[in-house]
């Protein structure tokens, strides 16, 4: 496991990076410039088609940077899906998916050992899914399926995770449970780079990376958070909820439907 | 009845089919799974259909026809490859563009005149003609198949279950689509002098997709695949011999009839379920199992 007292080197750490798909003319994401240390929990915000998951196919290898620097000491970073991409029809149980973590650890021609099926049912038994081990994949809940796919990043054991939208429509007891094992994660070492669309949960992370294919903001939240950040962040304006300290965030009004994260 | 159970054994040429099938059921029962899970039977199919020229070419050159099916198979490949790179048509067209004109050549061919009476041969295979030599092919592959398999399984499950997400957990789908396509292209060859052009999809699929409707992991799917297309190949072997119809049609039809009551074995198994669910709690005192989505 990793010592969050051994390295003071980031796990990872960009410099003006931009990244472009193959067929598009303009760069998905541009200008970013953050990092992520050891045990350090990092929200990243952004709109949909902002450049979350692009970031994410970056950090993961699938898509190479297009200009700046990047520099990632992790060998592979667990990456967390949102589960409703997901095959429901698959014929596979809880177990398998988890198990399927170990595979990035082990080269091609090698098959999972007895200590992976071990740590495998105890990333179920950390998500509080033990006694699922053995139900299909397709037959658990929404909230379910997302905390075996947390599971199966905790059996890749990446001193990296990347967790795309993990409270996306999930149940509150799933929520509570993976809001837990995130700061439990955490201080053991492990940096978190979490997508999100919630400002109030982004505020209590220990920073925040603010992107609308551009880098808007990254840093403390405490100070990054202002009104114009997150304005820029959405592109929309906000409007104060009488009796409620939070902001309501409007939609603008022409939707722009850029699908190039997918 | 012992005799009429044993009196087909006695037979070389019956024995030999039997162990050409087993041979063949191993192969498609593990291999298959994946290809049905994939959602490439229809892949599957037009992969073999590729192949009549190939195979009605060389039975008029008197080549083996293992020879012709694999040029054939070559030269399908790459025309679908080409016409899919027609932009507008799309794969599913280039697919059916080539694998109709690709069969429409063979027939023309085997059809001629010229040609030496044999095209219903290549159609439907002979599979009492299968020798010492198609059995060690057979056998070699299907040692082939089932390492293959073997060393892969994880791999084929992460690609086939979050294809997405392969990638990022090391395991690229592109190398492990073309494994199993070269794995489904040599199946094909293997089959196609026992069962012709038209039956080896039959024994490709048919068993894999009987499986599906009754098991929900892939382990016990591969089990129930090979059971499948044994049982079929038994039933259909002495069907054959007591009736006197056509061996690899009647393995065929006994492939039909196991998926037909595959299906209905599922559909009994979700009414009864739907039944216990309404009833709720009275179902689960009697120690069933319940499973609802729970949102």
């Amino acid at each position: 496991m990793p010592d969050r007292n051994l390295s003071s080197d980031p796990l990872v750490r960009s410099n003006r990076l931009a990244a472009r798909y193959p067929a598009a003319s303009v760069p998905a994401i541009s200008s970013i410039t953050f990092a992520v240390e050891a045990g350090q929990r990092v929200a990243l915000l952004g709109p949909n088609g902002g450049g979350k998951s692009t970031l994410f196919r970056v950090l993961t290898g699938e898509l190479a940077p297009s200009s700046g620097e990047l520099e990632i000491s992790v060998a592979r970073p667990a990456l967390v899906p949102q589960s409703e991409q997901s095959r429901l029809d698959y014929p596979v149980s809880a177990l398998d998916v988890a198990l399927m973590g170990s595979v990035s650890r082990l080269p091609w021609w090698r098959r999972p050992s007895r200590a992976d099926r071990v740590l495998a049912r105890e990333s179920l038994r950390r998500v509080g899914l033990e006694s699922e081990a053995n139900t299909s994949f397709g037959e658990l809940s929404g909230g379910q399926r997302q905390r075996v796919l947390v599971a199966r990043a905790l059996v890749q054991d990446s001193p990296l995770l990347l967790l795309d939208e993990p409270f996306a429509g999930i149940d509150l007891p799933s929520a509570a449970l993976l809001a837990e094992l995130f700061n439990e994660l955490a201080s053991e070492g492990r940096g978190l780079l979490m997508a999100t669309h919630d400002v109030e949960q982004a505020r209590s992370w220990d920073l925040v990376l603010c992107c609308n294919r551009v880098q808007i903001a990254f840093g403390d939240p405490a100070t990054v958070l202002t009104r114009e950040v997150i304005e820029r962040t959405y592109g929309a304006s906000l409007v104060a909820l009488p009796g409620d300290r939070s902001l309501a965030i409007t939609p603008p009004h022409h939707h722009d439907h850029f699908e190039a994260d997918r | 009845m012992i005799n009429w159970l044993l009196e087909p054994l006695r037979e070389p040429i019956v024995a030999r089919s039997l162990i050409e099938l087993a041979l063949l059921g191993l192969i498609s029962g593990t291999l298959g799974c994946w290809i049905v899970l994939a959602g490439r039977a229809y892949s599957a199919e037009s992969l073999a259909h590729s192949m009549l020229p190939g195979l009605v070419g060389a039975a008029l050159l008197g080549l083996p026809l293992v020879l012709g099916g694999a040029i054939g198979l070559a030269v399908g490949a790459s025309l679908i490859a080409l016409v899919g790179r027609i932009k507008v048509l799309g794969s599913e067209v280039a697919v059916s563009v080539v694998i109709t004109s690709l069969v429409g050549a063979g027939v023309l061919l085997g059809l001629a005149p010229t040609t030496p009476a044999g095209l219903s041969g290549i159609l439907f295979g002979d599979l009492l003609a299968v020798g010492a030599g198609d059995i060690a092919l057979a056998g070699g592959f299907a040692v082939i198949v089932l390492a293959v398999l073997f060393v892969l399984h994880e791999g084929l499950l992460v690609a086939g279950f979050d294809r997405l997400n392969a990638t990022a957990l090391g395991r690229s789908p592109a190398p492990l689509d073309l494994a199993l396509a070269l794995l489904l292209a040599g199946a094909t060859l293997v089959a196609v002098q026992a069962l012709g052009n038209l039956l080896v999809v039959a024994i490709l699929v048919g068993p894999a997709a009987s499986a599906r409707l009754l098991s929900a992991r892939i382990g016990p799917m591969m089990l129930a695949a090979v059971g499948v297309a044994w049982a079929a190949s038994l039933v259909g072997l002495y069907a054959s011999y007591h009736a006197e119809l056509a061996a690899g049609a009647a393995v065929t039809c006994a492939l039909v009839v196991a998926f037909l009551a595959a299906l209905l074995a599922r559909s009994l198994r979700e009414a009864v379920a739907s039944d216990s669910r309404r009833r709720g709690r009275g179902a689960q005192s009697r120690g069933l199992r319940l499973r609802s989505r729970r949102a």
